[in-house]
């Protein structure tokens, strides 16, 4: 049953989702291009907390499932209709989640870690090898889709990824990860299969990103491994997520937003800074605010109660 | 066969670096994924000596070293010892360090960028033929196998038989029972990870006289790096030098007879091979 408390989340969850969804009504062209890339971070860190934040085990691979997702876009657009290839792109990021996982995932996370970070160069490598093999070079997306479009397939997408979070969070599965979270051998210990969970929320995760990336297809109108593959996105999101908190359904939007804005900024004003600027906020939060923002925003709102209570 | 001397040429300098590595993540505990930028960096002080003073590698590793030991030493103490007071298990500490370590990479791709550019850099160093067996090398690429030789035996050697390197090696196995057993593990792990950032600034000061490199490479040696450390098992060095020298060869075969573009997929298999079926690496020991 739902709670009064959750049932006012829930509210208000649709009701920030149809101001986002409606944003191609009244804001400029401008806005709406940057919801589209805050709306793609948003789903991208919040599948990709989905499973990290619960394990602790931190994914790299989110570019590799992205390019997998676009590809699938780019090879399959002549031929399959739009929503089949959204929907063929969640299938492949999942099986690509579930052979990573079950190579990695029975190990420490330290081997999953390694593994994710090579795994989009890894793709990239193979695909402009097959690429190089048959003497074609990018392909063309062409559809009829505009920017307000995608953005709402992009909310829409967004919107199923919270449902889906909301509803792992209750189930066996959500509680079986935070165990495992906590502690690895007591969740095993008490009849947990830790390898089985951890795989099959990082199918969802993977399943997501791949979808994601199908979408930003005929935005790039034409793609190429390099830039498909882009093992910077990873990390963007990695970084994203962290910054927000983890720990709450909530908290990547908290991160993506600022750091979104920020990193635009500084990107078309001093692009060599890039770098150096995300190498500085990985620091801040590792030193500073290792819960995010949402755990900052959490204990201000301890904090002033218990003044309240005091006064 | 000149394929497989090539490959086991560039095993050499993999080996080396691996053994940075292998000393922070196995003694220090620190996954320290900003490996291939202390490489990078070596190899640009290497370069930089090279082109403004005509100084040879070989000589730039002798001041390359102690900076790069120095600095890391301060690393260690300042950014990193921090984060091994505060984590309560290995899990968290490994979370943490590996977080820490790629803001430290991409501040150093950051600073290397806006002090050197995003060019490519090389130098002509020994570029000149030598003959093995029959076969043509470049000479650079041997001498620097050498060195990698020359330096990864004194360091066997001195983690084998010297006392710091028992204790180096206790750490290693358990810093628990070390402490217990008398050993200094904090400053002893602060020496571990100073001495691996060495001797990768010494591999990438070595690397750089045959490969080209640039401000951005670094990841790629990191990834190499962690593989032969994975697969020759964690703490151990004969298997990391066993690794390296394999992930060379197999490297250079596929590079040659396959295409240049897949030598991270045949790292990467390598990688499946040994997780799948030997995830304690080559020679280790299954954990009880």
């Amino acid at each position: 049953m739902i709670a009064g408390k959750e049932l006012q989340g829930v509210i208000v969850a649709t009701i920030l989702l149809l101001i986002a969804g409606a944003l191609p009504y009244y804001g400029s062209d401008y806005l709406l291009s940057l919801g589209i890339t805050i709306a793609m971070f948003t789903v991208l860190a919040t599948s990709w907390a989905l499973f990290s934040g619960p394990t602790h085990y931190i994914s790299l691979a989110t570019a590799a499932f992205f390019g997998l997702g676009t590809y699938t876009a780019g090879l399959g657009i002549e031929t399959l209709p739009f929503w089949v290839l959204i929907g063929l792109a969640g299938v492949l990021g999942a099986g690509l989640a579930a052979l990573v996982g079950l190579a990695t995932l029975r190990l420490s996370g330290v081997y999953f870690v390694i593994f994710t970070l090579g795994l989009a160069e890894l793709v990239r490598q193979v695909i402009t090898w097959g690429q190089n093999m048959t003497g074609q070079k990018g392909l063309y997306v062409l559809t009829d889709f505009t920017e307000a479009n995608l953005y709402q397939m992009l909310v829409a997408l967004g919107a199923a990824v919270f449902l889906v979070g909301w509803l792992i969070n209750r189930s066996r599965l959500g509680f079986a990860l935070r165990i495992i979270g906590d502690d690895e051998t007591v969740a095993a210990h008490s009849g947990i299969n830790t390898a089985l969970a951890k795989v099959l929320l990082f199918m969802v995760s993977g399943a997501v990103a791949a979808m994601t990336g199908a979408i930003l297809a005929p935005r790039y109108v034409y793609i190429e491994p390099a830039l498909a593959f882009t093992p910077l996105l990873s990390f963007q999101v990695v970084i994203m997520a962290l910054l927000g908190g983890v720990h709450r359904l909530w908290g990547p939007i908290v991160g993506v937003i600022p750091f979104t804005i920020i990193l635009e900024t500084i990107s078309a004003n001093f692009p060599n800074q890039v770098t150096l600027f995300i190498g500085i906020v990985f620091l801040v939060i590792v030193y500073f605010i290792p819960r995010g923002f949402a755990g900052l925003i959490e204990q201000m709102r301890d904090w002033s109660r218990s003044r309240e209570g005091l006064t | 066969m000149d394929i497989v001397i090539i490959g086991l040429l560039l095993g050499g300098t993999y080996a080396l670096i691996a053994m940075g590595l292998n000393l922070q993540y196995g003694v220090a505990r620190i996954m320290n994924l900003a490996n291939g930028e202390m490489l990078v960096a070596g190899g640009f002080t290497a370069f930089w000596f090279y082109t403004a003073g005509n100084i040879s590698p070989l000589l730039t590793i002798f001041i390359v070293a102690p900076v790069a030991f120095a600095a890391n030493w301060l690393i260690y103490r300042i950014m990193l010892e921090p984060l091994v007071r505060r984590a309560k298990s290995r899990g968290q500490l490994e979370v943490d360090s590996i977080l820490a370590t790629f803001g430290m990479s991409f501040i150093a791709v950051g600073l290397m960028l806006a002090f050197f550019g995003g060019d490519y850099f090389n130098y002509s160093f020994l570029a000149v033929p030598v003959t093995i067996m029959g076969d043509t090398y470049a000479q650079n690429r041997v001498v620097a196998f050498l060195a990698a030789v020359v330096i990864c035996a004194i360091l066997y050697a001195w983690i084998t038989y010297s006392r710091t390197g028992l204790s180096l090696r206790a750490i290693a196995v358990s810093p628990e029972s070390a402490r217990l057993a008398g050993i200094n593990v904090r400053q002893r792990a602060a020496i571990a990870f100073a001495l691996g950032g060495a001797i990768t600034a010494v591999g990438g000061a070595l690397i750089s006289s045959f490969l080209t490199l640039d401000a951005s490479a670094g990841v790629a040696f990191t990834l190499k790096a962690l593989i032969i450390v994975i697969m020759g098992g964690v703490g151990d060095v004969r298997g990391t030098i066993i690794a390296a020298l394999l992930l060379g060869v197999v490297e250079t075969l596929v590079a040659s007879l396959i295409d240049p573009g897949l030598t991270l997929a045949a790292a990467y298999t390598l990688f499946i091979l040994v997780l799948l079926f030997r995830p304690q690496g080559l020679f280790g020991r299954k954990p009880t």
